[in-house]
Protein backbone atom coordinates (compact mmCIF):
# COMPACT_ATOMS: atom_id res chain seq x y z
CA UNK A 1 0.00 0.00 0.00
CA UNK A 2 1.16 3.49 -0.67
CA UNK A 3 -0.62 4.83 2.35
CA UNK A 4 -3.02 3.99 5.11
CA UNK A 5 -6.09 4.42 2.88
CA UNK A 6 -5.07 1.43 0.75
CA UNK A 7 -5.18 3.44 -2.48
CA UNK A 8 -2.09 2.57 -4.51
CA UNK A 9 -2.40 5.85 -6.45
CA UNK A 10 -2.93 8.00 -3.36
CA UNK A 11 0.24 10.09 -3.80
CA UNK A 12 -0.36 10.46 -7.52
CA UNK A 13 -3.81 11.88 -7.05
CA UNK A 14 -3.48 13.67 -3.67
CA UNK A 15 -1.02 16.14 -2.20
CA UNK A 16 -0.37 13.92 0.81
CA UNK A 17 -0.79 16.85 3.19
CA UNK A 18 -3.15 15.18 5.63
CA UNK A 19 -2.26 16.22 9.16
CA UNK A 20 -2.59 19.74 10.55
CA UNK A 21 1.18 19.96 10.81
CA UNK A 22 1.64 18.94 7.17
CA UNK A 23 -0.89 21.53 6.05
CA UNK A 24 0.83 24.15 8.20
CA UNK A 25 4.30 23.60 6.77
CA UNK A 26 3.09 22.65 3.29
CA UNK A 27 5.24 19.54 3.26
CA UNK A 28 4.51 15.86 3.63
CA UNK A 29 6.06 14.29 6.75
CA UNK A 30 7.55 10.83 6.45
CA UNK A 31 7.92 8.56 3.44
CA UNK A 32 5.44 8.54 0.56
CA UNK A 33 5.40 4.77 0.47
CA UNK A 34 5.59 1.94 2.96
CA UNK A 35 9.31 1.55 3.61
CA UNK A 36 8.62 -1.54 5.68
CA UNK A 37 6.93 -3.48 2.88
CA UNK A 38 9.04 -6.59 2.27
CA UNK A 39 9.11 -8.05 -1.25
CA UNK A 40 6.84 -10.80 -2.45
CA UNK A 41 9.27 -13.10 -4.25
CA UNK A 42 6.45 -14.63 -6.28
CA UNK A 43 6.56 -11.41 -8.31
CA UNK A 44 10.28 -11.42 -9.08
CA UNK A 45 10.99 -10.38 -12.69
CA UNK A 46 13.37 -12.38 -14.97
CA UNK A 47 15.81 -9.44 -15.09
CA UNK A 48 16.01 -9.28 -11.29
CA UNK A 49 16.49 -13.06 -11.09
CA UNK A 50 19.46 -12.77 -13.45
CA UNK A 51 20.86 -9.83 -11.45
CA UNK A 52 20.70 -11.83 -8.20
CA UNK A 53 22.43 -14.78 -9.88
CA UNK A 54 25.16 -12.54 -11.30
CA UNK A 55 25.88 -11.06 -7.90
CA UNK A 56 25.82 -14.46 -6.18
CA UNK A 57 23.20 -13.38 -3.63
CA UNK A 58 20.44 -15.58 -2.26
CA UNK A 59 17.77 -12.91 -2.72
CA UNK A 60 17.16 -9.27 -3.71
CA UNK A 61 19.62 -8.05 -1.07
CA UNK A 62 19.82 -4.22 -1.10
CA UNK A 63 16.93 -4.03 -3.53
CA UNK A 64 14.60 -5.15 -0.74
CA UNK A 65 14.72 -1.51 0.36
CA UNK A 66 13.89 -0.10 -3.06
CA UNK A 67 10.27 0.88 -3.65
CA UNK A 68 8.28 2.84 -6.17
CA UNK A 69 7.84 6.24 -4.56
CA UNK A 70 6.06 9.38 -5.60
CA UNK A 71 7.70 12.77 -5.94
CA UNK A 72 5.89 15.93 -7.01
CA UNK A 73 2.94 13.89 -8.21
CA UNK A 74 5.06 11.63 -10.41
CA UNK A 75 6.07 8.02 -9.87
CA UNK A 76 9.78 7.99 -9.08
CA UNK A 77 12.49 5.88 -7.47
CA UNK A 78 14.97 7.22 -4.94
CA UNK A 79 18.53 6.65 -6.07
CA UNK A 80 20.78 6.69 -3.00
CA UNK A 81 23.88 7.04 -5.18
CA UNK A 82 22.81 10.48 -6.38
CA UNK A 83 20.68 11.30 -3.34
CA UNK A 84 17.72 12.19 -5.50
CA UNK A 85 14.58 10.94 -7.18
CA UNK A 86 14.66 9.50 -10.66
CA UNK A 87 11.31 9.79 -12.40
CA UNK A 88 9.56 7.01 -14.22
CA UNK A 89 8.78 7.94 -17.87
CA UNK A 90 5.19 9.18 -18.14
CA UNK A 91 4.28 6.74 -20.90
CA UNK A 92 5.22 3.72 -18.80
CA UNK A 93 2.10 1.98 -17.54
CA UNK A 94 2.22 1.25 -13.82
CA UNK A 95 0.99 -2.07 -12.38
CA UNK A 96 -2.10 -1.84 -10.18
CA UNK A 97 -0.40 -2.97 -6.96
CA UNK A 98 2.57 -1.79 -4.94
CA UNK A 99 4.46 -5.12 -4.96
CA UNK A 100 4.66 -5.19 -8.78
CA UNK A 101 5.46 -1.48 -8.84
CA UNK A 102 8.33 -2.14 -6.44
CA UNK A 103 9.72 -4.87 -8.71
CA UNK A 104 9.52 -2.45 -11.66
CA UNK A 105 11.28 0.22 -9.56
CA UNK A 106 14.09 -2.22 -8.70
CA UNK A 107 14.61 -3.17 -12.32
CA UNK A 108 14.68 0.45 -13.50
CA UNK A 109 17.09 1.46 -10.74
CA UNK A 110 19.58 -1.38 -11.33
CA UNK A 111 19.68 -0.65 -15.07
CA UNK A 112 20.20 3.05 -14.39
CA UNK A 113 22.84 2.64 -11.68
CA UNK A 114 24.88 0.20 -13.73
CA UNK A 115 24.68 2.35 -16.84
CA UNK A 116 27.59 4.48 -18.11
CA UNK A 117 25.18 7.45 -18.24
CA UNK A 118 24.67 7.38 -14.46
CA UNK A 119 26.13 10.51 -12.78
CA UNK A 120 28.33 8.29 -10.60
CA UNK A 121 30.29 7.27 -13.69
CA UNK A 122 31.40 10.89 -14.15
CA UNK A 123 32.08 11.32 -10.44
CA UNK A 124 34.12 8.15 -10.44
CA UNK A 125 36.25 9.43 -13.30
CA UNK A 126 36.70 12.81 -11.67
CA UNK A 127 37.44 11.87 -8.08
CA UNK A 128 38.58 8.25 -7.87
CA UNK A 129 42.00 8.17 -6.24
CA UNK A 130 43.05 4.60 -6.88
CA UNK B 1 31.46 31.97 -6.03
CA UNK B 2 34.79 33.23 -7.40
CA UNK B 3 35.46 32.76 -11.09
CA UNK B 4 37.39 29.57 -11.65
CA UNK B 5 40.68 29.71 -13.48
CA UNK B 6 40.93 27.51 -16.59
CA UNK B 7 43.35 25.26 -14.71
CA UNK B 8 40.61 24.54 -12.19
CA UNK B 9 38.07 23.67 -14.82
CA UNK B 10 37.10 20.09 -14.66
CA UNK B 11 34.16 18.12 -15.95
CA UNK B 12 32.88 17.89 -12.38
CA UNK B 13 32.27 21.67 -12.60
CA UNK B 14 30.18 21.12 -15.69
CA UNK B 15 28.00 18.86 -13.60
CA UNK B 16 27.32 21.83 -11.34
CA UNK B 17 28.79 20.17 -8.29
CA UNK B 18 30.73 23.22 -7.14
CA UNK B 19 28.02 25.84 -7.46
CA UNK B 20 24.80 23.97 -6.91
CA UNK B 21 22.14 25.40 -4.67
CA UNK B 22 21.47 22.94 -1.90
CA UNK B 23 17.73 23.19 -2.14
CA UNK B 24 15.13 20.91 -3.61
CA UNK B 25 15.46 17.19 -3.98
CA UNK B 26 14.06 16.43 -7.39
CA UNK B 27 16.83 16.13 -9.93
CA UNK B 28 14.59 15.95 -13.00
CA UNK B 29 16.35 12.80 -14.11
CA UNK B 30 14.25 10.25 -15.97
CA UNK B 31 14.85 6.56 -16.50
CA UNK B 32 15.60 5.70 -20.08
CA UNK B 33 13.55 2.85 -21.54
CA UNK B 34 16.50 2.06 -23.84
CA UNK B 35 18.86 1.32 -20.94
CA UNK B 36 20.76 -1.93 -21.46
CA UNK B 37 20.63 -4.99 -19.22
CA UNK B 38 23.58 -4.03 -17.04
CA UNK B 39 24.27 -6.02 -13.88
CA UNK B 40 27.49 -4.53 -12.51
CA UNK B 41 29.01 -1.07 -12.15
CA UNK B 42 30.77 0.08 -15.34
CA UNK B 43 34.01 0.70 -13.43
CA UNK B 44 33.87 -2.62 -11.56
CA UNK B 45 36.33 -5.46 -11.98
CA UNK B 46 35.24 -8.34 -14.20
CA UNK B 47 35.74 -11.30 -11.87
CA UNK B 48 35.05 -15.02 -12.12
CA UNK B 49 33.66 -16.79 -9.00
CA UNK B 50 35.40 -20.02 -10.03
CA UNK B 51 38.83 -18.37 -10.06
CA UNK B 52 40.18 -18.72 -6.52
CA UNK B 53 43.19 -17.16 -4.74
CA UNK B 54 44.55 -17.17 -1.18
CA UNK B 55 46.21 -14.49 0.91
CA UNK B 56 48.19 -15.31 4.06
CA UNK B 57 47.72 -12.18 6.18
CA UNK B 58 49.97 -13.29 9.05
CA UNK B 59 52.84 -10.96 8.13
CA UNK B 60 50.78 -8.23 6.43
CA UNK B 61 49.07 -5.14 7.88
CA UNK B 62 45.48 -4.18 7.11
CA UNK B 63 46.08 -1.84 4.14
CA UNK B 64 48.39 -4.39 2.53
CA UNK B 65 45.71 -7.07 2.75
CA UNK B 66 43.08 -4.73 1.32
CA UNK B 67 45.32 -3.68 -1.58
CA UNK B 68 46.14 -7.31 -2.31
CA UNK B 69 42.41 -8.11 -2.47
CA UNK B 70 41.99 -5.26 -4.97
CA UNK B 71 44.92 -6.51 -7.07
CA UNK B 72 43.48 -9.99 -7.19
CA UNK B 73 40.08 -8.66 -8.27
CA UNK B 74 41.90 -6.74 -11.01
CA UNK B 75 43.37 -10.06 -12.15
CA UNK B 76 39.87 -11.54 -12.36
CA UNK B 77 39.82 -13.58 -9.14
CA UNK B 78 36.25 -13.84 -7.90
CA UNK B 79 36.89 -16.02 -4.85
CA UNK B 80 39.50 -14.88 -2.35
CA UNK B 81 40.39 -16.66 0.91
CA UNK B 82 42.23 -14.68 3.60
CA UNK B 83 44.12 -16.94 5.99
CA UNK B 84 45.37 -15.77 9.40
CA UNK B 85 43.52 -12.43 9.62
CA UNK B 86 44.53 -12.45 13.33
CA UNK B 87 41.83 -9.91 14.35
CA UNK B 88 43.51 -7.10 12.44
CA UNK B 89 41.42 -3.97 12.03
CA UNK B 90 39.64 -2.64 8.93
CA UNK B 91 40.11 -5.73 6.81
CA UNK B 92 37.98 -6.18 3.69
CA UNK B 93 36.81 -2.57 3.51
CA UNK B 94 35.70 -0.55 0.49
CA UNK B 95 35.03 -3.46 -1.86
CA UNK B 96 32.59 -2.21 -4.51
CA UNK B 97 32.43 -5.39 -6.55
CA UNK B 98 30.87 -8.81 -6.79
CA UNK B 99 33.22 -11.18 -4.97
CA UNK B 100 33.31 -14.21 -2.70
CA UNK B 101 35.56 -13.37 0.23
CA UNK B 102 36.31 -15.81 3.06
CA UNK B 103 38.18 -14.95 6.25
CA UNK B 104 39.58 -18.00 8.03
CA UNK B 105 39.69 -16.45 11.49
CA UNK B 106 38.52 -13.32 13.34
CA UNK B 107 38.49 -9.63 12.38
CA UNK B 108 39.20 -6.58 14.55
CA UNK B 109 37.14 -3.41 14.42
CA UNK B 110 35.53 -1.85 11.32
CA UNK B 111 35.87 -5.06 9.32
CA UNK B 112 34.13 -5.16 5.92
CA UNK B 113 33.00 -1.53 6.18
CA UNK B 114 31.80 0.52 3.19
CA UNK B 115 31.28 -2.50 0.97
CA UNK B 116 28.94 -2.64 -2.00
CA UNK B 117 28.36 -6.13 -3.35
CA UNK B 118 30.61 -8.89 -1.99
CA UNK B 119 29.60 -12.10 -0.25
CA UNK B 120 31.75 -12.31 2.85
CA UNK B 121 32.06 -15.24 5.22
CA UNK B 122 33.95 -14.88 8.51
CA UNK B 123 34.73 -18.04 10.43
CA UNK B 124 35.54 -16.32 13.72
CA UNK B 125 34.43 -13.22 15.63
CA UNK B 126 34.36 -9.52 14.69
CA UNK B 127 35.08 -6.35 16.69
CA UNK B 128 33.19 -3.05 16.78
CA UNK B 129 31.30 -1.66 13.81
CA UNK B 130 31.50 -4.63 11.51
CA UNK B 131 30.06 -3.78 8.06
CA UNK B 132 29.37 -0.17 8.99
CA UNK B 133 27.92 1.77 6.06
CA UNK B 134 27.53 -1.40 4.02
CA UNK B 135 25.60 -0.64 0.83
CA UNK B 136 24.96 -4.11 -0.58
CA UNK B 137 26.18 -7.68 -0.27
CA UNK B 138 26.16 -10.39 2.36
CA UNK B 139 28.33 -10.68 5.48
CA UNK B 140 27.98 -13.81 7.62
CA UNK B 141 29.83 -14.16 10.93
CA UNK B 142 29.90 -17.60 12.52
CA UNK B 143 30.63 -16.47 16.11
CA UNK B 144 30.04 -13.26 18.12
CA UNK B 145 30.25 -9.56 17.21
CA UNK B 146 31.14 -6.41 19.16
CA UNK B 147 29.24 -3.14 19.59
CA UNK B 148 27.66 -1.02 16.86
CA UNK B 149 27.34 -4.05 14.62
CA UNK B 150 26.08 -2.82 11.22
CA UNK B 151 26.25 0.86 12.19
CA UNK B 152 24.62 3.07 9.55
CA UNK B 153 23.91 0.04 7.38
CA UNK B 154 22.36 1.08 4.05
CA UNK B 155 21.58 -2.25 2.43
CA UNK B 156 22.39 -5.94 2.19
CA UNK B 157 22.28 -8.78 4.70
CA UNK B 158 24.46 -8.78 7.81
CA UNK B 159 24.26 -11.99 9.80
CA UNK B 160 25.86 -12.85 13.14
CA UNK B 161 25.13 -16.39 14.25
CA UNK B 162 26.24 -15.67 17.84
CA UNK B 163 25.63 -12.72 20.19
CA UNK B 164 26.13 -9.03 19.35
CA UNK B 165 27.01 -6.05 21.54
CA UNK B 166 25.18 -2.82 22.22
CA UNK B 167 23.82 -0.32 19.68
CA UNK B 168 23.52 -2.89 16.93
CA UNK B 169 22.09 -1.26 13.80
CA UNK B 170 22.51 2.25 15.17
CA UNK B 171 21.35 4.78 12.56
CA UNK B 172 20.70 2.07 9.99
CA UNK B 173 18.94 3.31 6.86
CA UNK B 174 18.24 0.01 5.14
CA UNK B 175 19.27 -3.60 4.88
CA UNK B 176 18.74 -6.55 7.18
CA UNK B 177 20.63 -7.46 10.35
CA UNK B 178 20.08 -10.98 11.67
CA UNK B 179 21.34 -12.03 15.10
CA UNK B 180 21.24 -15.72 15.93
CA UNK B 181 21.81 -15.13 19.67
CA UNK B 182 21.30 -12.17 21.99
CA UNK B 183 21.61 -8.44 21.26
CA UNK B 184 22.85 -5.77 23.68
CA UNK B 185 21.35 -2.49 24.89
CA UNK B 186 20.02 0.17 22.52
CA UNK B 187 19.74 -2.17 19.55
CA UNK B 188 18.15 -0.27 16.64
CA UNK B 189 18.99 3.11 18.21
CA UNK B 190 17.88 5.91 15.84
CA UNK B 191 17.10 3.35 13.17
CA UNK B 192 15.45 4.96 10.13
CA UNK B 193 14.53 1.98 7.98
CA UNK B 194 15.52 -1.62 7.35
CA UNK B 195 14.97 -4.75 9.41
CA UNK B 196 16.63 -6.26 12.49
CA UNK B 197 15.85 -9.86 13.45
CA UNK B 198 17.04 -11.05 16.87
CA UNK B 199 16.38 -14.70 17.57
CA UNK B 200 17.49 -14.52 21.22
CA UNK B 201 16.90 -11.89 23.90
CA UNK B 202 17.20 -8.13 23.39
CA UNK B 203 18.76 -5.74 25.92
CA UNK B 204 17.35 -2.54 27.39
CA UNK B 205 16.00 0.35 25.31
CA UNK B 206 15.36 -1.66 22.18
CA UNK B 207 14.59 0.60 19.21
CA UNK B 208 15.19 3.84 21.11
CA UNK B 209 14.24 6.90 18.99
CA UNK B 210 13.23 4.62 16.15
CA UNK B 211 12.11 6.72 13.17
CA UNK B 212 11.02 3.84 10.96
CA UNK B 213 11.99 0.25 10.15
CA UNK B 214 11.09 -3.01 11.83
CA UNK B 215 12.63 -5.11 14.62
CA UNK B 216 11.67 -8.75 15.24
CA UNK B 217 12.64 -10.48 18.49
CA UNK B 218 12.44 -14.19 19.28
CA UNK B 219 13.33 -14.04 22.99
CA UNK B 220 12.54 -11.58 25.75
CA UNK B 221 12.93 -7.79 25.51
CA UNK B 222 14.47 -6.15 28.59
CA UNK B 223 12.76 -2.85 27.78
CA UNK B 224 11.64 -0.75 24.82
CA UNK B 225 13.20 2.62 24.05
CA UNK B 226 11.48 5.93 23.32
CA UNK B 227 8.81 5.67 20.62
CA UNK B 228 9.28 1.93 20.01
CA UNK B 229 5.94 0.10 20.08
CA UNK B 230 4.71 -3.42 19.30
CA UNK B 231 3.29 -4.16 15.85
CA UNK B 232 1.60 -7.07 14.10
CA UNK B 233 3.39 -9.43 11.71
CA UNK B 234 1.75 -9.57 8.28
CA UNK B 235 1.54 -12.69 6.11
CA UNK B 236 4.07 -11.26 3.64
CA UNK B 237 6.47 -10.56 6.51
CA UNK B 238 6.05 -14.08 7.92
CA UNK B 239 6.87 -15.58 4.51
CA UNK B 240 9.81 -13.24 4.10
CA UNK B 241 11.17 -14.08 7.59
CA UNK B 242 10.86 -17.82 6.98
CA UNK B 243 12.74 -17.56 3.69
CA UNK B 244 15.41 -15.18 5.00
CA UNK B 245 16.22 -17.21 8.11
CA UNK B 246 16.33 -20.48 6.17
CA UNK B 247 18.81 -18.90 3.75
CA UNK B 248 21.31 -18.61 6.60
CA UNK B 249 20.46 -21.90 8.30
CA UNK B 250 18.62 -20.19 11.15
CA UNK B 251 15.21 -20.75 12.66
CA UNK B 252 12.96 -18.70 14.94
CA UNK B 253 12.85 -20.44 18.36
CA UNK B 254 9.03 -20.57 18.47
CA UNK B 255 8.25 -20.03 14.79
CA UNK B 256 8.26 -16.76 12.86
CA UNK B 257 4.62 -16.08 13.71
CA UNK B 258 5.60 -15.86 17.39
CA UNK B 259 8.36 -13.30 16.93
CA UNK B 260 7.64 -9.98 18.62
CA UNK B 261 7.50 -7.17 16.09
CA UNK B 262 8.57 -3.66 17.10
CA UNK B 263 7.91 -0.57 15.00
CA UNK B 264 8.07 3.22 15.40
CA UNK B 265 5.25 4.87 17.32
CA UNK B 266 5.92 7.92 15.10
CA UNK B 267 5.35 10.32 18.01
CA UNK B 268 8.79 11.81 17.37
CA UNK B 269 7.94 12.57 13.74
CA UNK B 270 6.08 15.66 14.89
CA UNK B 271 8.27 16.44 17.87
CA UNK B 272 8.52 20.18 17.18
CA UNK B 273 4.75 20.44 17.13
CA UNK B 274 4.16 18.76 20.47
CA UNK B 275 3.13 20.61 23.60
CA UNK B 276 5.70 20.46 26.45
CA UNK B 277 3.52 17.98 28.34
CA UNK B 278 3.30 15.78 25.24
CA UNK B 279 7.08 15.89 24.80
CA UNK B 280 7.46 14.53 28.32
CA UNK B 281 5.22 11.62 27.41
CA UNK B 282 7.08 10.97 24.14
CA UNK B 283 10.41 10.94 25.92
Amino acid sequence: MSDKTGDVDYYLSQSGLDSEREKEIGQHIGYRYDVNLVPDYERLTPFLARYIETMGWPDLNWLEDVHMGYEEGRPAVFDRNINGWVSVPQDLELPDNQQDRDMLARELLVKFQMSPRHPMADLNGAYRKF
Amino acid sequence: MAELSPADRHKSHDLGLHAEQLSGRTQQVFFSPEEGDNYTYPEGFDVDFTKKAEIDAAEMDGPQVNLRIRELMGEGYGHIVVKNPLAKHSLGVGILNRLKLDFEGSLGYFGCGLIDGPNVHIQGRVGWSCAENMMAGVVVIEKNAGSTFGAALRGGDLVCKGDVGSRTGIDMKGGTIIVGGRAGAFTGFMMQRGRIVILGDAGINLGDSLYDGTIFVGGTIASLGVDAVPGEITDVEAGWLEKKLATYGLKAPRGVENLTKIVAGKQLWNYDNLEPSEKKIAL
